[in-house]
């Protein structure tokens, strides 16, 4: 197929229900091969992004591009070529596991290659590789025999992550696909998704979860009330965020306040000479060289978190919900 | 009610119970009346103002005592006897016998849905949902969920009772006095215990609610097939099978005979007591038969859209074929008796003359033939809102994410919806006319009422249209697609009673088709009602791709 440069491409996306305003003009460019990671609350408009990126739902105005291909009027044959996981999967009470990744499987070629049967060389049959689909399983310890009604929260997430991972898409939507997995599955899940990028496959990882974002994702972009705040890679938005720096000098160091970058400067232990402050990126070498001055004896830097940098666009929020901030928020 | 009755079960685990199995059952109870607040208000006052707009209908259709007489004659046959109830009623046909012939056996059916309906939601799906677990684990008793339950449906039951003997009562019709009106109302509530305390069994059977009320329900069709067949029939022995046949059996406003009524609350505290005693073999939210393991690898034809929407189907479809083929075989049983006991009564004699040369037996097919197809309305209703029902329980998301269209999903369900009717058509088409040739002795009624019953296909594939438009364009209101069969009920099963004019009969799909085999077949109303389904389908299929998914 023709592939544009990226993989999904977004412009000014505007989407409603009713009153409400799910996308209010997202921007968002994933690019081919990596995994770019979606971050956002619930409510701000990561999932019916996806929905729109997957004709499932028309965008009222805007653009979007999937693998060089219209999601709404070009559907069907763009969903050969990407597997999809929902956050909260349901299945056929009366199928099993299996038959849910089969058929799930079978459709993504729009049952189509069902008939290649195994054997004859190929491994592929219906659209699934048998002995990829049988690793999974044995990977994230799935009974396949159980029906759609048996399985748990956590089994029914397994079934759908392991027909998208079974499938040979080159793009991969997963929109909050690890909710309901215990912390072994999500070992799992993230091994998984590396050998995914390793294979040249694109992922759109929406999450709320952080580790699992900073882990795996090489580019981010944080979406807030239907807009992306940000988007680049970690270091990129670290170094445009502020670094928490915790010092404890021979004499008090005084004059940090006038310096310019500085923010929320606390005087910990006045004694023993210890403050605490957020520096802004483009300032860090100034606050240490003017620290050096006052005789350094310890020295604790952190980059923000993912979680300080989601802060920075949700503090307000959270502020005016009456939560405080933890302290060394970078806010 | 009935909780006193109970004993402790010989359960295979000693029972936990500290004590009090009923503990919380009052707060239950008024929680369920919460929860009912508007559900049931509406139930009991449809079924009370139908019972007395009826009534006060008669009084203006038959204000003559000829033209009473006159509809007891027609009344007096298979065909009518079948739709209402025993010909005792006709000795005094006033306006009170009319009622308690002509509505009881009819409102028996929804007032024990109303029951049914009122059990499997306050207890199989609150497990189902793992709703009662939460409300179990706080001081609540094993066997408050189902007592509440039971205690709101005889609740509804008695209000319904009340208001019906008040209201008929104080209406000031001839015919219809105060005892009688008691025993028509006491009668309703009567029957719709029976058909709670069933629910309460099937309940227990199956870890679905939709398994449960269609086990209960199946059991309200088989007490009315009974009846009917035996009210029919030369002998009334089946009719005593029924519990609809026993409060029939009350004579009301006729003899008001209180005692089948005891009949009644004896079935009633035997299902009760066993539902209880079978609460207590099984765990929360399981079923007494329990799930079972299924392939790991899914066969080669559910990858296609229409072996998976046919598997999706499967049970629901054999379920009302073989429902349809055992109601036709039933009514195919008493064809034989149609005509031995019309044959000497000159004025449906001369009626029939003026139809066309059918034969009684073929009147009375093609009047079978109407209530067989609602039945097969409600299983194609049924299926075709499935794509609705799949997309709201978001189940349609990961499909329509693959490489299916949205037309060949739909399409699937659509495929088996419209095959399916015919299917179930078919069936109740063998059924009746394989004991209906051998009933007659004419093994060449057997083709005629095959055929009589496909002829209604086209009116069903209509029906689909209808909801797949609804689907398409108005996903909101796709559940208005019942009415169709609903006012298709209403125009061939009351309108027969009331007299309803033309025009409201050809707003059925079902009132263009040729009534076979009395009529003659043909072929024009066939082919339009044919267009006029594939040019609904196309449109609804055209609105549901241009619509968003509806998603969770």
């Amino acid at each position: 197929m023709t592939k544009a440069n990226s993989a999904i491409e977004v412009s000014g996306l505007h989407k409603s229900f009713g009153k409400t305003h799910a996308l209010d003009g997202l921007d968002l460019v994933v690019e081919t091969g990596e995994v770019h990671g979606f971050l956002g609350p619930n409510g701000a408009g990561k999932s019916t992004t996806v929905r729109v990126l997957l004709g499932l739902l028309r965008a009222d105005s805007g653009a979007a591009q999937v693998l060089g291909r219209d999601p709404w009027t070009d559907a069907v044959e763009l969903h050969r070529h990407l597997a999809y996981v929902p956050g909260d999967v349901e299945l056929w009470p009366t199928l099993t596991g299996g038959e849910a990744i089969d058929l799930l499987a079978r459709l993504h070629d729009g049952g189509r290659a069902q008939r290649v049967r195994q054997g004859g060389g190929g491994r592929r049959a219906g659209g699934i590789n048998k002995q990829r689909r049988a690793e999974l399983i044995e990977r994230f310890d799935l009974d396949p025999t159980k029906k759609g009604r048996a399985y748990s929260k956590g089994n029914r997430q397994k079934v759908a992550i392991v027909a998208a991972l079974a499938s040979d898409a080159e793009l991969l939507l997963l929109d909050e696909p690890t909710a309901g997995l215990d912390p072994l599955m999500e070992v799992v899940f993230q091994d998984v998704i590396v050998e995914a990028k390793a294979a040249g496959k694109t992922v759109l990882l929406s999450s709320h979860i952080l580790a699992q974002v900073e882990k795996l994702a090489d580019r981010v972009s944080i979406i807030r009330l239907g807009r992306i705040v940000q988007s680049g890679t970690l270091s990129e938005m670290r170094h445009l965020t502020r670094t928490t720096i915790e010092a404890e000098t021979e004499r008090p160091a005084a004059g940090l306040d006038a310096l310019p970058g500085i923010h929320d400067l606390q005087t910990l232990d006045a004694d023993a000479g210890r403050v605490r402050f957020a520096v802004d990126g483009g300032h860090v070498d100034r606050a240490v060289r003017k620290l050096t001055e006052f005789g350094i004896r310890s020295l604790i830097s952190h980059p923000p978190t993912l979680e300080e940098l989601m802060l920075r666009h949700y503090g307000d929020e959270l502020a005016a919900n009456g939560h405080s901030g933890n302290g060394n928020g970078a806010v | 009610m009935t909780t006193a009755t109970v004993k402790k079960a010989p359960a295979r685990t000693a029972p936990v119970t500290g004590g009090n199995g009923l503990a919380g059952t009052r707060t239950l109870i008024r929680f369920n009346l919460r929860r009912d607040r508007v559900r049931l208000p509406v139930w009991t006052l449809a079924l009370f103002l139908g019972t007395i707009a009826t009534a006060n209908n008669y009084k203006e259709l038959y204000a003559d005592p000829e033209d009473r007489a006159g509809v007891a004659k027609t009344m007096d046959g298979p065909a009518g006897l079948a739709m209402s109830g025993p010909s005792r009623y006709l000795t005094d046909y006033n306006f009170g016998s009319m009622l308690g012939h002509q509505m009881l056996g009819f409102m028996a059916v929804l007032v024990g849905l109303m029951s049914v309906l009122v059990i499997t939601r306050h207890t199989r799906a609150e497990e189902e949902t793992n709703r009662a677990e939460l409300v179990r684990s706080t001081v609540v008793g094993r066997h408050s969920h189902l007592a509440a339950a039971l205690s709101v449906a005889v609740i509804a039951n008695l209000v319904l009772a009340l208001l019906l003997a008040v209201g008929l009562a104080g209406a000031g019709i001839d015919g219809i006095d105060g005892t009688g009106s008691l025993l028509y109302g006491l009668g309703h509530a009567a029957v719709g215990i029976v058909f709670a305390t069933v629910a309460a069994i099937t309940v227990q059977m199956t870890a679905h609610t939709r398994g449960a009320s269609g086990m209960a329900l199946a059991v309200i069709g088989v007490a009315y097939v009974l009846r009917a067949a035996g009210d029919t029939g030369s002998n009334g022995a089946l009719s005593w099978l029924s519990p609809i046949g026993w409060v029939q059996r009350t004579y009301v406003y006729v003899d008001n005979r209180w005692w089948p009524l005891l009949l009644c609350l004896a079935l009633a505290v035997a299902c009760a007591a066993a539902g209880f005693v079978l609460s207590t073999r099984r765990d929360v939210g399981a079923g007494l038969r329990a799930g079972k393991l299924g392939s790991p690898v899914a066969s080669d034809a559910l990858g296609t859209p229409l072996g998976f929407a046919l598997r999706l189907h499967r049970g629901t479809l054999i379920a009302f074929a073989a429902g349809l083929f055992l109601m036709g075989a039933m009514y195919g049983s008493i064809l034989g008796d149609a005509d031995d006991m019309l044959k000497d009564i000159d004025q449906i004699q001369e009626a029939l003359d003026r139809i066309g040369g059918a034969s009684i037996a073929e009147s009375f097919a093609s009047m079978v033939m109407v209530v067989i197809t609602v039945v097969a309305a409600v299983y194609v209703v049924m299926a075709a809102l499935r794509p609705r029902s799949e997309e709201t329980a978001g189940r349609a998301e990961p499909l329509l994410a693959t490489g299916l269209s949205r037309a060949r999903w739909v399409g699937g369900h659509l495929a088996v919806a419209m095959g399916g009717g015919t299917v179930v058509l078919l069936a109740a088409g063998l059924g009746f006319g394989i004991s209906g040739a051998a009933s007659t002795g004419d093994a060449g009624l057997f083709p005629k009422l095959v055929g009589a019953a496909l002829a209604y296909a086209p009116a069903l594939w209509v029906t689909v249209g209808v909801a797949v438009v609804l689907f398409g364009w108005f996903p909101q209101a796709s559940a208005f697609a019942w009415i169709v069969p609903v006012y298709a009920f209403l125009v061939g099963y009351l309108g027969q009673i009331l007299q309803f004019p033309d025009w409201m009969n050809n707003l059925s799909p079902f009132g263009h088709v040729p009534q076979l085999p009395a009529a003659d077949m043909s072929w024009t109303p066939m082919l339009l009602l044919t267009l006029v389904a594939a040019g609904l389908v196309r449109l609804g299929v055209a609105g549901f791709r241009r619509r968003d998914l509806e998603t969770k």
